[in-house]
């Protein structure tokens, strides 16, 4: 069980495009193989006894084993990876994908391939995995499964010609899957008695063992009592329990070359334990990392404030929380004039602050205000200081800015040929920089732009897929500084500037977004008793002028027959709207109001 | 013994009007003897209880109770008579449509005390009519008119409506020149509403109709004030108007706060501190009275603060606005003490009047009433 043990393990992660039958398949394959080994069912003569129970949540763990005995007789071990899909957590996904060697390709046989598809795949061949198409949703009566193959070879250029035809939903077919990882996934490599070489591929926080990190062993082995480093830090830490995720987490006796599993360290902050880092042996060492670690750091900045009537150390202690799980996530204490106390939050990108956002709304039940995202300029002073800006109040008065630099991103996008011209505007429109194209088949390129950070924060993403049809797919890579002309703009309603809409722009874009952000105010702020002026300005100088006009009507024409209930609770439905405003002078501007300028429409 | 209102609902009318999210059935007259069946059923379920009030004031409404026969009427107000203490009883009002009365009707509601009609006419322009629904024309209207004033009804009201599509002020002020041109002693004068569910909601969601602009719509409704206070009347609610002793008693409950049950399907009752309601269709509503139960689908018990919050909600609807002894004599604590903040700033912002005995609305708070309301729920 040593050299032969590692020959019979199928490290592999499924991709496929939303709704295309991902969980299902997943449950399907947890469903048709069993969770330990015969051996391992003796010698640990099962606790599993819920495991019925437990199987709907074993998807939701980061990584799961099963065991599969195949149809030459023998039992093969399965490592299954899940992954999220989203550019901001692409280094994550590939981090997953790194600790496979092979993925399922699940294309919906009534759909075809997508957006969500093609990026994925693209990050499994990055990381040279063995692509195993499958065609899903064969009971469907609009399924077309041959059409859909020969997209699948004509697009990702990979033989579909045996590709299982299954029904996830109905378990049909799924043996013909379980056979193909056993053939086409190819058994991970990598010596037991070399050095440690393990990647950490995620990791989170658990009250009773610490950091818990998922990891793919490459090279040698780990067990608990081991002193082991972490390559990027160089601090180290005694492993207290090394395991398997069957449908719970089982300690085990080791991990060695080519197994996945986790470890716990007492390690007190996932900050120690970042995704992508390689962990090896304190007393030997290996010499090299894996390679691909990066730090991850915030790209993106914005302000999070208690709403109406929230307490700031709740949302405080929130934040620390997630903190706590999320590596990336950064944060300090601001104060604006128009929101009062808050944070300035750090994130990898407009999805992962989305998420934070809406976790600390769901999971904490808290009520906040989140405004425009921004990124970090670099302003040279006239008296020869250089200094960075997160947020664009801080940002010093024009006449003592000798000048500023602005983040720029090497930025590529995938999409099919037919989408090429509009890709091209889009990027025009925001200021990018053209660097080449090249064509990865006949109907697919991929483009490289450079452009200013700022701009692809201003909802590049969303105007791309919107653009494209959702089918095509982007990414970035940090590239620089450079000198630009920026400008910072600022909000002025009812004769009070708003610190909290103030933007730094490119002069170029300056009276656009003047005029959007006061037209799209103008359509939000709910008219009041008098007229309210929205004015964008730049400086001393206004650059756009929208009014709210007065409010003259807001009565209950009629009330009798009785029916007070009802009137009551219309009046209580407004009252409901009005908890969600944020009073700015004498003028309530909903929460929506800050989340709208963040927003942008191409159209308009 | 304290004083009571009882609402009569009559569901049936003879089509639907664009604008009506009433709880009222154009197609259902099959269902008019069995209903009232039902209703007269209802009304004697009450008088069991041991009803410990004094009918103040009756309330036929509907749909449109004159579009039954006249001699369902008479059963219900026999039965209320026959029934309840209405040894003060002072109005007995009905709901009625031109075209849906005659001789024999009028002389019935005569007989059985009814001494206060409401007519629904909502415009004096036949295309106007035509744009909301409405099944009679204007020399309806006035048919109607003289026929009651033949069989000696003089407490007459007139609903009238504004902010229709395609009207103008000029087309509100010419109705009522000829409505108050006539013997009329109380005018409702009340703002389209675009309630969801009916026929002009779904017409103006799709652009279909549209609507006077809102500063042509309060012009309207200013212009309306202006011109019926010229004519005597006094504008003593914010969308009613009588005159000298015709206010509409009946309607004083419910904007006073006072007990009232409503009786039929899906009517409400104010009455010991609770609201209720009664079943909205006829199936549930026919089971429980079968049955032997008030027919009641949901209710709502008033908490102190609701209370005191409905006393000003509704208080404020009249133009006289509310008294702060009365206030003090029902809930023990000063209006000021309770409410002091939100008044001053409305006060301040120029939407409520303030003196040392009363509070209303301005000119200006009437229009933006709901912003003071809003604030005022607890």
């Amino acid at each position: 069980m040593t050299k032969d043990r590692q020959k019979r393990i199928r490290n592999f992660s499924i991709i496929a495009h939303i709704d295309h039958g991902k969980s299902t398949l997943a449950d399907r394959l947890i469903e048709k193989t069993g969770l330990l080994t015969s051996r391992e069912m003796h010698d640990q003569l099962l606790d599993n006894m819920d495991l019925e129970k437990e199987r709907g949540i074993t998807i939701k763990l980061k990584a799961i084993r099963l065991v599969y005995k195949a149809n030459d007789g023998e039992e093969y071990i399965f490592n299954l990876i899940d992954t999220p899909g989203h550019v901001d957590f692409n280094y994550e996904v590939s981090r997953s994908l790194a600790a496979c060697e092979g993925a399922l390709l699940i294309v919906d046989s009534t759909q075809g391939i997508e957006a969500q598809t093609l990026a994925n795949v693209y990050l499994a061949l990055e990381q040279n995995l063995e692509i195993v198409p499958i065609i899903n949703k064969i009971d469907l009566p609009s399924a077309r499964p041959e059409e859909v193959k020969k997209e699948v070879e004509d697009v990702i250029g990979i033989d579909c010609s045996d590709a299982p035809l299954i029904s996830a939903k109905d378990g049909i077919n799924i043996e013909d899957v379980l056979e193909k990882i056993v053939s086409d996934v190819p058994a991970p490599t990598g010596d037991k008695d070399a050095p440690l070489k393990a990647l950490i591929f995620d990791s989170y926080y658990d009250s009773y063992k610490g950091v818990v990190s998922y990891i793919r062993v490459f090279e040698g082995s780990i067990e608990p009592g081991m002193e082991v480093k972490m390559m990027s830090t160089g601090k180290s830490y005694e492993v207290t329990e090394v395991g398997i995720n069957t449908c719970k987490q089982v300690a085990t006796q080791r991990l060695e070359a080519g197994d996945v599993g986790y470890i716990a360290a007492s390690i007190k902050n996932v900050k120690d334990a970042r995704v992508g880092d390689t962990i090896t042996s304190l007393e030997n060492p290996t010499d090299s990392p894996l390679p691909g670690y990066k730090k991850v750091v915030p790209m993106v900045y914005c302000g999070i404030y208690p709403a109406e009537g929230e307490d700031f150390n709740s949302v405080r202690e929130s934040l620390e929380k997630l903190q706590v799980n999320d590596a990336s996530l950064v944060f300090e204490p601001e104060t604006s004039v128009a929101l009062g106390f808050g944070f300035r939050c750090g994130f990898l990108g407009l999805l992962h602050m989305e998420i934070v956002q809406e976790r600390l709304e769901r999971e904490f039940d808290l009520n906040i205000i989140t405004t425009a995202p921004s990124v970090i300029y670099k302003v040279k002073k006239s008296n020869g200081e250089m200094i960075e800006i997160q947020n664009p109040t801080n940002l010093p008065p024009a006449t003592e800015i000798e000048y500023m630099e602005e983040p720029i991103v090497d930025v590529s996008i995938m999409t099919p040929t037919d989408y090429v011209g509009a890709v091209m505007e889009l990027c025009q429109n925001r200021r990018g920089v053209f660097k080449n194209m090249e064509y990865l088949e006949e109907t697919r390129v991929v483009m490289h732009y450079e452009l200013p950070l700022n701009e692809v924060i201003y909802d590049f993403f969303d105007a791309l897929k919107s653009k494209t049809r959702g089918y095509a797919s982007l990414d970035y890579e940090l590239k620089g500084y450079r000198q630009s002309e920026l400008e910072k703009l600022d909000i002025i309603i009812n004769g009070e500037l708003v610190d909290a809409f103030s933007i730094i722009v490119h002069e170029e874009k300056a009276y656009e977004r003047g005029r959007y952000i006061a037209e799209r105010l103008k359509d939000v702020i709910p008219r009041h008793q008098f007229a309210v002026p929205i004015q964008a300005a730049i400086g001393s100088k206004i650059i756009a002028r929208e009014t709210v006009k007065a409010l003259r009507k807001d009565v209950l024409a009629k009330c009798y027959g009785g029916d007070i209930s009802r009137k009551k609770k219309l009046l209580e439905k407004q009252k409901e709207g009005k908890k969600r405003m944020r009073q700015i002078g004498n003028v309530e501007v909903p929460q929506e109001a800050f989340l709208s300028v963040l927003k942008y429409d191409e159209k308009k | 013994m304290k004083e009571l209102a009882i609402y009569i609902h009559i569901p049936f009318c003879i089509s639907k009007c664009y604008y009506c999210d009433f709880n009222s059935y154009p197609n259902k007259s099959e269902y008019i003897p069995q209903y009232l069946k039902n209703l007269n059923r209802e009304i004697k379920m009450y008088s069991k209880m041991r009803f410990k009030y004094k009918i103040k004031t009756i309330f036929i409404g509907g749909g449109t109770p004159s579009s039954i026969n006249g001699v369902y009427i008479y059963e219900i107000l026999k039965n209320i008579y026959d029934n309840f203490d209405v040894s003060d009883l002072t109005e007995v009002s009905i709901e009625l449509n031109p075209k849906t009365v005659d001789d024999e009707k009028l002389k019935i509601y005569k007989e059985m005390g009814v001494n206060r009609i409401s007519i629904g006419c909502q415009s004096l322009q036949d295309r106007l009519l035509k744009t909301i629904g409405r099944v009679h024309t204007i020399n309806d209207f006035y048919k109607t008119y003289e026929l009651l004033k033949k069989h000696g009804f003089s407490n007459i009201n007139v609903d009238l409506m504004f902010g229709l599509p395609n009207q103008s002020t000029v087309d509100v002020l010419s109705t009522l020149k000829e409505v108050t041109l006539l013997d009329i002693k109380h005018i409702s004068f009340y703002s389209l509403i675009i309630e969801e569910g009916t026929k002009f909601f779904y017409w103006y969601n799709s652009n279909k109709i549209s609507l006077p602009e809102e500063d042509e719509e309060r012009n309207m409704y200013h212009e309306g004030i202006n011109y019926l206070k010229s004519k005597g009347y006094n504008h003593y609610e914010i969308s009613n108007f009588a005159k000298e002793g015709f206010e509409c008693e009946h309607n004083l409950f419910y904007w006073k706060l006072k007990p009232y049950i409503g009786l039929g399907l899906g009517s409400h009752s104010n009455v010991g501190g609770k609201r209720y309601w009664n079943y909205e269709d006829f199936e549930s509503y026919f089971k429980h009275i079968k049955h032997g139960e008030l027919p009641i689908s949901g209710k709502e018990v008033i908490s102190k603060d609701m209370e005191m919050a409905e006393f000003l909600i509704l208080g404020l609807r009249l133009i006289s606005g509310i008294s702060k002894k009365e206030f003090y004599n029902r809930f023990e604590i000063s209006v000021d003490d309770v409410y002091g903040e939100v008044l001053k700033k409305h006060r301040d912002s120029g939407l409520l009047y303030i003196d040392e005995e009363n509070i209303r609305f301005t000119r200006k708070g009437l229009d933006l009433s709901n912003l003071v309301l809003v604030d005022l729920l607890p």
